[in-house]
């Protein structure tokens, strides 16, 4: 039987694995894909309790949280067009100006 | 082993594979192709948790809507640079998130009550389920949702546009 450890414990994993991608890569469109790897990692465990303790809430979060993320992907990468338009690059390490 | 964990084993296996190609990958697009990969796994682990109605939604939604949108914003800008590697934050990123996932691992494995799945009945996680949660308990926050999609909508609009 698989337990309710074994989905947390992966989703876990996962979320570590988001935040290497946040800490190590120099490219902004991976950086948000990471984010968004954290974010499903989170919602797979509120859909783990949800389903363990057999009560709807964690799901309907689940549907919030995909209701934000698609909000932010979509803020976020309209702040890269932005921004590679300005520098031609997508290096978060080289967006060290307030104005340029 | 039965056939469900046969199932999550193989499920987690291939999701922590395409998640760690999502990082380490160098090239862009192969990087949002292993996401894709990813989110359906994770869809096809919503399913084995009894919440048919949250995986639809995963695959309609993430796997297609906002990686059309990631996808169609690598093609338009179309960086061909490869980013340089960078020894030293990639020890330190890695070794940081090492050290988070081990702790968590330890935390989660043991200290935890492990309950039986209570999710037993056929129409546990269908539409009618959701939609009676979401338009009683979360009215208010179902409300704030669509007033954060509009504002979205403007700002995407707004700071996409060409400055003249």
């Amino acid at each position: 039987m698989v337990s309710l450890e074994h989905y947390l414990i992966l989703s876990a994993v996962i979320f570590a694995i988001g935040i290497v991608g946040v800490l190590i890569r120099r490219n902004l469109i991976v950086v948000l894909m990471s984010v968004e790897l954290m974010l499903n990692a989170v919602n797979l465990t509120f859909v783990a309790f949800s389903s363990f303790r057999g009560s709807m809430d964690g799901q309907v979060v689940v549907f919030f949280v995909m209701a934000v993320a698609a909000a932010e992907a979509v803020i976020g990468l309209a702040i890269i067009i932005a921004v590679f338009r300005h520098r031609q690059s997508l290096d978060p390490q080289e967006m060290q100006l307030l104005k340029w | 082993m039965t056939g469900a964990e046969l199932l999550f084993f193989i499920l987690a296996g291939l999701l922590i594979v395409s998640s760690l190609l999502v990082v380490f990958q160098r090239n862009v697009v192969y990087s949002a192709v292993a996401l894709v990969a990813a989110l359906f796994f994770i869809a096809v682990l919503f399913f084995t948790l009894h919440a048919p109605m949250v995986g639809v939604l995963q695959i309609l939604v993430y796997a297609g809507a906002i990686m059309v949108l990631f996808l169609f914003v690598i093609m338009f800008l179309n960086p061909t640079a490869l980013e340089p590697r960078r020894s030293f934050w990639w020890g330190l990123g890695s070794g940081a998130a090492l050290l988070l996932a081990v702790a968590l691992v330890l935390f989660l494995s043991n200290g935890l009550p492990s309950p039986e799945l209570a999710a037993g009945t056929d129409s546990f996680g269908s539409p009618r389920e959701l939609a009676k949660s979401l338009f009683t308990d979360f009215v208010l926050a179902f409300e704030i949702a669509s007033v954060l999609l509009l504002v979205a909508i403007v700002g995407a609009v707004v700071l996409a546009k060409r400055e003249r």
